[in-house]
C-alpha cells in the first residue's frame, strides 16, 4: 500500500525537459535504483517543500497512457493504480511549450481520470521566439488546472510550481473539467464499465475496457474483458477513435489560448546543422569523424587520471603492506582486496569520459540524428537505429550499455542488441591489447604517422564493430518474433547541453559499473589470492626451504608457489585444451582468472612471471624473455599474441555482463547461449589465428 | 491521393488515411491525426528513413511505413 508521504510524480514526453527539472528540484538528493522485480530505471527523492515532506518520484518519458513498453507501463501503472507504493497524490506534467500540442495529449488524458495534476510549461521563452506566443492564464482557464511557466535549465519558475503543487494537494474538489467526453462518444457501455467497477470515472474506465491494468480486481477485470468481449470491441479501433477526438479537443484549447507570429531567424538553426548532419554522404563523414576524435580523445585525456590512480594504489599497498603485521590478513589484503578495488578504479576515467562524449551527444540532440542515418543499415542486420546508443556505450563498458538497450521497444532487436553489445571492445580490454600489442608490434612509423602499433589496436575495435553486424545478422534469423518494429522516434531542437545532466548521468553510470561490476570483482579477486596462495600438500614450505639464502629468491619463491598452488594446478589441468591456441600453463591461469573480468589478466600475468608490480615495462621485459621449453625459441611470438588477442577480443570474460543480461532478459536462456557462442567464437578465432601465423 | 514515401521534400500535405493499424495507434497519440499538415523534411539514402514535420516538430519514420500512409497535397484539395 501508499506511504504516507506525499507522492509528486514527474511525468511528460521525451525530450520535454522532465529530468532536467527533476535534478533541478531534487539535486544531490536522489536515489537511483530499480522498481522490483523489473529492470525500469527508478528516480526518487525525499525534500522539503514548502515545509510538506514529499517524495518526488521520475517516472520514464511517455507520450500516451497507451503503454506498450515496460519502461512505460511503469510510468502509466504509477500515475493509474492506486494500489501502487509509488501511486500519485498530484501528477507534475512537464510540457515543452514549443510543442504544446503533442505535449498535452497526455496531460488531457490524466486530468479526465480526476487525478490532481499542474501542468509545468517548459521553456516557454523559447516557444516565443519561435513564434508561438501562450496566454498561460487563458490555458489554465480552458484545461480547469494549474499552469506555470519555467525554465528547468535555469531554475526559474520553481517556487511557483511548488506553491502550485501545494494548492492543488489541498484544495482538491471534485470539480474536474472534462477535455473529452468519453460517455458521449462511447456510450453505455462506459456506464457499464463504471458500474463493474464501482466508480465514476468514465475514463478509468475507458481504459479498463481498452485492457489496462487500471487497479481493477481480478474479479473485475474478468467482468469487464466480458464486457468487451459482448460488445465486440476492437481495441485499436475505440483507441484510434478517442485520440483522434481528443486531438480535436486539444485543437480548440489551443487555438483559444496561444498566437502564431514570426519565428525570429536564428530558432530556424536546426534545420540548417540538420542540412549538413543528417546529409546523405557528410553526415556519416562526420559521425564517423567525431568518433575518431572520441576515442583519441578519450585515451588521451583519461592517461593521466589513470597514472594517478595507479600511483595512489600502488603507494596504499606498499602503506598497508607495512602497517599491518606480517600474516595471511596482510597479504588478503594487499593483494586480495586492494588489488581487487585498484584494477576496477583504474578504469573509471576512460568510462566517466566516454559516458561524458555519448551524454553530450545524446542531450545536443546529436544522438537521434545518428540513429536516423544508420537505421537503415542496422535494421539489415535486426538491429534498430537507437540500437547506437548501447553499440557506442558498450565500448566504455557492456554493463551500462546493455541497460540503455532498453529504449528499444521491439524485443527481438533488443535482444539482438543485448547479445551483440559485448563484442565492442570495452576498456577493460584496453589493457590486454596494450601489453600484448607492446610486445610483438614494432614501434614503426608508416608514411611517418600512422603509428602501427596504433593502427593494430584500431583494427581491433573495428573487428569487435564487424563480429558484432555478423553475429547480428545470424541472430536475426534463429530469433522469432511476431512484433512488428517501427523507428518512430522524435529528432528533438539542438540545443546546448545541460551540464548538470551530463554530470548526473556520469556520476550514475560510473556507480554502476564501480558498484555492480566492483562486488563481483573484488569477491573473485578474493578467491584468486586463496587459490594462487595455497597449495595441496607440503609443496610450498619445500620451495622456501630450496631458495633459502639464494639470489633472487623472492622472485623465484613466487612463482614456483605459484606453479604448485591450486590455480596452477588448474592452469596445468587445462593446458592440453589451450595448446592448440598457443598458450601454455600460465597463460591458462590468467585465462581463467579472467573468466571473472578481463582486467584481472595483467595482473595475473604480473603475479605468475613474478615481475613483483603490475608496471606494463617490467612485465613486458619480462614476458620478452620467456623462451619456448621445446623449442628455445622466444614463446611470445606474433602466432601467440594475435591468438590471444582474439581470444580477449571474443570471449565473454565479465561475471557482470552475464548478470546484466540475466537480469535484462528474465530468462537463464540468453546469457547461457551468449556465453556459449562467445567462447565458441574466441577458440575457433584463436585456434585458426595460431595454426596459420606459427 | 499520394503516399507520404512519394511527398517531395519541402511540400505541404494533410495526412489523410494510415493504413496499418499498429503504426496508426503510434503516430496518432504523437499528433499525426488525419487532416494536420506535415511535410518531408529530410530523407536518409537507400530508402532509409524519412524525417517529416508535423505539429511543428520533427519525427522520423522507416521508408516502408510511409508508404501506408496517404497523403493530399494542396493543389488536390
Amino acid at each position: 500500500m501508499k506511504t504516507s508521504k506525499l507522492n509528486i510524480v514527474l511525468a511528460g514526453n521525451p525530450n520535454s525537459g522532465k529530468t532536467t527539472l527533476f535534478n533541478a528540484l531534487t539535486g544531490l538528493k536522489q536515489k537511483v535504483g530499480n522498481y522490483p522485480g523489473i529492470t525500469v530505471e527508478k528516480k526518487v527523492a525525499d525534500i522539503d517543500i514548502i515545509g510538506h515532506n514529499v517524495r518526488i518520484i521520475d517516472v520514464p518519458g511517455i507520450y500516451s497512457l497507451y503503454s506498450k513498453s515496460i519502461d512505460e507501463k511503469v510510468a502509466q501503472s504509477i500515475i493509474c493504480d492506486k494500489f501502487q507504493d509509488d501511486y500519485a497524490d498530484v501528477v507534475v506534467v512537464v510540457a515543452d511549450a514549443s510543442n504544446l500540442r503533442r505535449s498535452i495529449f497526455l496531460l488531457t488524458q490524466i486530468i479526465d481520470l480526476k487525478i490532481p495534476v499542474v501542468l509545468a510549461l517548459n521553456m516557454i521563452d523559447i516557444a516565443s521566439k519561435k513564434g508561438i506566443i501562450i496566454d498561460v492564464d487563458q490555458l489554465s482557464f480552458e484545461l480547469g488546472i494549474e499552469v506555470i511557466a519555467i525554465n528547468a535549465r535555469k531554475a526559474r519558475g520553481l517556487l511557483k510550481l511548488k506553491d502550485a503543487i501545494i494548492r492543488t494537494i489541498s484544495n482538491q474538489s471534485d470539480n474536474y473539467k472534462t477535455t473529452l467526453d468519453v460517455n458521449k462518444v462511447f456510450g453505455k457501455i462506459i456506464l457499464e464499465a463504471n458500474q463493474i467497477r464501482g466508480m465514476q470515472n468514465d475514463y478509468a474506465s475507458f481504459l479498463s475496457l481498452c485492457g489496462y491494468d487500471m487497479g481493477n480486481t481480478i474479479e473485475q477485470k474478468v467482468k469487464i474483458s466480458v464486457l468487451s468481449k459482448d460488445n465486440e470491441l476492437i481495441v485499436d479501433r475505440l483507441q484510434a477513435k478517442e485520440t483522434v477526438r481528443r486531438y480535436k479537443n486539444i485543437d480548440i484549447i489551443i487555438s483559444k489560448s496561444t498566437k502564431i507570429v514570426e519565428a525570429e531567424g536564428k530558432y530556424r538553426a536546426t534545420e540548417i546543422i540538420d542540412k549538413i548532419l543528417m546529409h546523405p554522404f557528410f553526415g556519416y563523414l562526420i559521425f564517423l569523424s567525431i568518433l575518431f576524435l572520441m576515442f583519441q580523445a578519450v585515451f588521451q585525456w583519461s592517461s593521466l587520471p589513470m597514472d594517478v590512480i595507479d600511483s595512489l594504489f600502488t603507494n596504499l599497498s606498499s602503506w598497508t603492506a607495512s602497517v599491518i603485521p606480517q600474516g595471511v590478513l596482510n597479504d588478503l589484503l594487499v593483494n586480495g582486496v586492494l588489488a581487487g578495488i585498484g584494477g576496477i578504479v583504474i578504469f573509471i576515467p576512460q568510462i566517466a569520459f566516454l559516458f561524458a562524449f555519448i551524454v553530450f551527444l545524446e542531450d545536443t540532440g546529436y544522438m537521434a540524428r545518428v540513429s536516423f542515418i544508420t537505421d537503415r543499415f542496422l535494421k539489415q542486420v535486426g538491429l534498430n537505429g537507437r540500437s547506437v546508443i548501447p553499440l557506442l556505450s558498450g565500448a566504455a563498458c557492456a554493463v551500462p550499455a546493455i541497460m540503455s538497450a532498453r529504449t528499444i521497444s521491439n524485443w527481438k532487436e533488443r535482444l539482438i542488441t543485448i547479445m551483440v553489445t559485448p563484442l565492442m571492445s570495452c576498456s577493460a580490454r584496453l589493457p590486454v591489447y596494450t601489453l600484448i600489442i607492446s610486445l610483438i608490434i614494432p614501434v614503426d612509423l608508416y608514411y611517418g604517422i600512422f603509428n602501427l602499433q596504433g593502427l593494430v589496436l584500431m583494427l581491433f575495435y573495428i573487428l569487435g564493430f564487424v563480429a558484432a553486424i555478423i553475429i547480428a545478422f545470424f541472430l536475426k534469423f534463429i530469433i522469432k518474433s511476431k512484433e512488428r518494429s517501427f523507428f518512430v522516434m522524435e529528432m528533438p531542437s539542438y540545443k546546448i547541453p545541460d551540464w548538470k545532466t551530463v554530470i548526473y548521468t556520469i556520476f550514475e553510470k560510473v556507480k554502476i559499473f564501480l558498484f555492480d561490476a566492483g562486488k563481483i570483482i573484488i569477491a573473485i579477486s578474493i578467491v584468486l589470492w586463496f587459490l594462487s596462495s595455497y597449495g595441496p600438500g607440503e609443496k610450498f614450505k619445500q620451495i622456501e626451504d630450496k631458495w633459502q639464502d639464494k639470489e633472487f629468491a623472492q622472485e623465484n619463491i613466487a612463482s614456483e608457489k605459484l606453479e604448485c598452488s591450486y590455480a596452477g594446478l588448474i592452469g596445468k589441468v587445462i593446458e592440453p585444451a589451450i595448446k592448440p591456441l598457443g598458450f601454455d600453463w600460465k597463460i591458462g591461469i590468467s585465462l581463467i582468472t579472467s573468466f571473472a573480468a578481463r582486467e584481472v589478466f595483467v595482473g595475473t600475468m604480473s603475479t605468475i612471471y613474478s615481475v613483483g608490480d603490475d608496471d606494463i615495462v617490467s612485465i613486458r621485459e619480462r614476458l620478452r624473455r620467456e623462451r619456448n621449453k621445446e623449442t628455445g625459441e622466444p614463446f611470445f611470438t606474433t602466432a601467440v599474441g594475435i591468438s590471444l588477442m582474439l581470444f580477449y577480443a571474443f570471449a565473454m570474460q565479465c561475471m557482470t555482463t552475464v548478470a546484466i543480461v540475466y537480469r535484462e532478459t528474465n530468462s537463464i536462456k540468453w546469457p547461457l547461449l551468449q556465453f556459449l557462442y562467445l567462447t565458441v567464437l574466441a577458440y575457433l578465432s584463436s585456434f585458426i589465428a595460431f595454426q596459420l601465423l606459427s | 491521393m499520394l503516399s507520404l514515401s512519394q511527398l517531395p521534400v519541402y511540400t505541404d500535405a494533410e495526412i489523410s488515411k494510415i493504413n496499418d493499424p499498429d503504426l496508426e495507434q503510434k503516430l496518432l497519440e504523437m499528433g499525426c491525426t488525419p487532416g494536420e499538415i506535415i511535410s518531408v523534411v529530410r530523407k536518409a539514402p537507400f530508402k532509409g528513413p524519412i524525417a517529416i514535420m508535423v505539429s511543428s516538430y520533427m519525427l522520423s519514420i522507416r521508408f516502408s511505413d510511409a508508404c501506408k500512409i496517404d497523403v493530399n497535397t494542396k493543389d488536390e484539395n
